[in-house]
């Protein structure tokens, strides 16, 4: 009596989202992304197609920063400092792609410019030939600013370009449109807020084929399950057809799990943490492991343990199932 | 699978005689299939009916209970695959594995070790649940000889890891007075297993690699007699470990599959090169019910007792503190003054810093609907007004002798208004994130 398994019938699918364009497509990056397309719950192959294997990236930013837990800088070491190099070293690391970050300010305490920015645009994309996001300081006025030179800078690469929230997004998805790149849309957990920007985005005429969703990540301990909980939601959403729900999801768990003092922090703290280091990466990766389970499509780390660690995991996830 | 109410209407007598409390038989049948009555309401229900509605109304997940001295853990009875659908009822038990080829005094230190471990996480108490005890040296004396030795230094439930009828015995004599889980009956040895479980007692663990196979052998083994089992799907890595686990959750709860209406073992440990922490990771989200460490590290345990809280929490009820003032190392009139929210995690981060840092010093806790700084200030739940208003009704004037508040940093917009709402006192902004207050505090509180 062959047992049968319930399966899903799903109506809808997730959209299918590229990243980066190669010297055919008129940019200059050695390979292309793409992620989304799944028709079925994650890793659920039986049920659906699941095109695209979850991509992994790592952090760069376009200083030194300032606040990162001393075993982010022990690790990075001297690239740290160096745009170029951190991207290049990323790559190395294992990188799917790489996620930029720009800070309010220079190294030198001077106030972040475009004309700094696209500097350090240009470095790391001569430093990798991965695909590349790059992300605001979080200051609206700044990042309109800085993101415009930034899409000029690199135009026809197809970077995703963020962060767009409900109230700062018109700058960045105009210049995103004007210069053929992606869009991360960003939500405080909540599975309609989602949609509406999403919906707003799109109304401004960039195609839905170029915005990737961020629903926003809690780190373990920290918040955790309201994203993963919206992040199933949106998933089902998606799969049962709802169509602004259907973009691939990018989430940050190496950025919120590194500001927690269980990472952060090696002294001082209870014995039952156990090791600095170890519970770190733990920290980052349980994290992240969660959240691909929840249905992410593409996860921003920040240590090269921790993407060697996930490595393995989606690469064993996105193994097509053995026939049963 | 619950019946609907008109699946149950069709049980009762259809009399509409009023004697349960409501109207008509369909009213009762309704409010039972809400779960908001009982049948023995109705006094005339026939036997077979009776029958059938239990038999109905049986969780699709069995609950299975393992006992050690003063202490248990209920796994099983779950009864959605998602936890925003309700929630999550009983968190998976995380138990290490302990063999019995370790000579005695070696056992006894990992299990002391281990079963001491505990570390606070928001005010809850969180460590090991049990040992799995393994006869790996086949012999059964040294393996009673090592349960007996585990329970010597806990009282925590055990697992015991005895594949033959003879290792079981003994095991289960050194256990006597508990209810540990046998694991575990295959298609090779279940009589036998199946003999000794039944006759201790205790939930036996049922182990095969196809699902099929897993099912034919809990009937058997239920016609047998044994009724409390556990689903030992041998899972390798992660993508088999979802794939199986995720098959017998559905089956349970979406095809009412008896057979597999159990909660389910798991060794991430032996994951097919699989980090042990992410597959036990995976195993607390997708749908296991008892995960058997092989390593105890704490680097990699606090992490999972985390994960496996915060899966395990109502969605709709979010963990939070009573509202109020809150004393910290027995804070004199000159000690500083703090203000957050009420969710657990802030008040927890911010308390235990402070604590921490050994300065004496107040916190008044806002009532924020259980909502973290930002969002309950993005929510309108942490404002001026409510800020002031629990400062006033703390009665903290009266303790201290000055008037200086310090609020998180992350609401730092909030100082002006405070200080048209709180007048006379001074408005200072923390630091951003609560690690950095001992600092703080140092540089700024002067007294
Ligand atoms: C989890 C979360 C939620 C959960 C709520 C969880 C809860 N119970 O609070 C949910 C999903 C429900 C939620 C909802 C919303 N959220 Co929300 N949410 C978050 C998230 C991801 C984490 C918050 C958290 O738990 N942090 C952890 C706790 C411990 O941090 P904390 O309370 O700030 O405490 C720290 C410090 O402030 C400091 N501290 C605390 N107290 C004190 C006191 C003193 C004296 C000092 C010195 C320090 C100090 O110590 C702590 C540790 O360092 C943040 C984004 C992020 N990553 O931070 C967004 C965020 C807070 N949410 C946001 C928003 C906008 C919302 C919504 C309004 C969205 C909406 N329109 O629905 C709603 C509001 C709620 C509602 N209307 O019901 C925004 C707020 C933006 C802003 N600056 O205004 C954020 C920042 C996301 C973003 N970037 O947009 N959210
Ligand atoms: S007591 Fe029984 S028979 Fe009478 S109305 Fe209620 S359900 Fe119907």
């Amino acid at each position: 009596m062959p047992l049968e398994i319930p399966k899903e019938k799903w109506a809808g699918k997730v959209r299918e989202v590229t990243l980066g364009a190669t010297k055919d497509q008129g940019g200059t990056r050695a390979r292309t992304l793409t992620v989304g397309g799944e028709a079925a719950l994650p890793f659920l192959h039986h049920e659906g197609a699941l095109p695209h294997q979850t991509v992994l990236g790592l952090e760069v930013r376009d200083r030194k920063p300032d606040d990162w837990s001393p075993l982010l800088a022990k690790v990075w070491g001297e690239a740290i400092s160096d745009p170029g190099a951190w991207a290049k070293a990323a790559e190395a690391a294992g990188a799917d792609f790489i996620f930029l970050t720009l800070s309010p300010t220079q190294a030198d305490g001077s106030p972040n410019t475009p004309a700094n920015a696209r500097q350090v645009v240009r470095k790391v994309l001569q430093g990798t030939g991965l695909p590349l996001a790059v992300i605001g300081t979080g200051q609206a006025d700044l990042d309109n600013e800085l993101l415009v030179a930034v899409a000029e800078e690199a135009k026809g690469e197809r970077i995703l370009m963020g962060t767009c929230e409900d109230k700062n997004y018109r700058t960045l998805v105009a210049a995103a449109m004007a210069n053929d790149h992606l869009v991360q849309s960003k939500t405080p957990m909540d599975v309609n807020l989602s949609k509406q920007l999403v919906i707003l985005i799109h109304d401004m005429g960039i195609p839905l084929e170029r915005i990737i969703m961020d629903p926003t990540t809690g780190a373990l301990g920290y918040g955790i399950e309201y994203g993963y909980s919206v992040m199933e939601r949106l998933r089902l959403a998606a799969l049962q057809g709802d169509s602004m729900t259907q973009q691939p999801i990018l989430v940050t768990p190496g950025e919120e799990c590194w500001k927690v003092k269980e990472a952060k922090v090696g002294e001082g703290v209870p014995g039952s943490w156990g090791d600095w280091e170890r519970r770190s990466i733990n920290w980052e990766t349980t994290t992240a492991a969660s959240l691909v389970h929840a249905g992410a499509d593409l996860v921003v780390l920040r240590h090269p343990e921790s993407l060697r660690l996930l490595r393995a995991l989606v690469n064993d996830l996105a193994r097509p199932a053995q026939a049963a | 699978m619950p019946l609907t109410g008109l699946e149950i209407y069709k049980l009762l007598p259809q009399t509409n005689c009023k004697e349960c409390g409501f109207p008509t038989c369909l009213a009762f049948a309704m409010k039972l299939a809400a779960k908001q009555a009982e049948l023995k309401a109705c006094p005339y229900v026939s036997e077979e009916s009776k029958a059938k509605l239990e038999a109905a109304s049986a969780p699709p997940i069995r609950l299975v209970t393992l006992t050690g001295e003063g202490t248990q853990i209920e796994v099983g009875n779950e009864t959605v695959l998602f936890r925003h659908e309700k929630t999550f009822f009983h968190r998976p038990g995380l138990f290490l594995r302990l063999r019995d080829t370790d000579a005695a005094d070696e056992l006894k230190r990992k299990a002391a070790e281990a079963d001491a471990y505990h570390v606070d996480y928001v005010g809850i108490n969180l460590g090991l649940d049990g040992f799995a005890v393994e006869a790996a040296s086949g012999d059964p004396a040294k393996y009673a000889a090592a349960v007996a030795a585990v329970r010597s230094v806990s009282k925590k439930p055990l697992i015991l890891i005895a594949g033959a009828p003879e290792l079981a015995k003994a095991g289960l004599q050194s256990a006597a007075g508990t209810r540990p889980l046998l694991c575990s009956a295959d298609v090779s040895n279940w009589e036998s297993m199946a003999a000794v479980a039944k006759e201790a007692k205790v939930p036996l663990a049922v182990r095969a690699e196809s699902l099929d196979s897993l099912a034919e052998l809990t009937q058997q083994i239920a016609k047998a007699g044994v009724e409390d089992l556990v689903l030992d799907p041998a899972v390798g890595g992660y993508l088999s470990s979802l794939e199986r686990l995720t098959a017998i959750r559905r089956l349970a709860l979406k095809s009412a599959f008896r057979p597999l209406g159990y909660p389910t073992i798991t060794f991430p440990g032996s994951g097919d090169g699989a980090s042990e922490t992410l597959l036990a990771a995976e195993h607390i989200a997708k749908y296991a019910g008892l995960i058997v460490l092989d390593t105890f590290d704490p680097a990699g345990l606090y992490p999972l007792l985390v994960l496996r809280q915060n899966i395990y929490t109502d969605p709709q009820k979010p963990i939070q503190v009573v509202p109020g003032l809150y004393e910290i190392n027995a804070p004199d009139a000159k000690a500083p003054l703090l203000v957050t929210t009420n969710f657990s995690i802030t008040y927890f981060a911010v308390s235990n810093e402070v604590e921490g840092s050994g300065w004496p010093a107040w916190l008044v806790v806002t009532d924020a609907e259980g909502m973290s700084v930002l969002t309950a200030w993005a929510a309108g739940k942490f404002d001026a007004e409510r800020i002031a208003k629990a400062v006033k009704i703390s009665g903290i004037k009266d303790k201290i002798g000055h008037q200086r508040v310090i609020i998180p940093g992350a609401v730092a917009v909030l100082s002006g208004e405070l200080e048209e709402e709180l007048q006379g006192w001074q408005i200072m902004v923390g630091p951003r994130e609560a690690v950095d207050i001992a600092a703080y505090l140092k540089a700024m509180w002067a007294n």
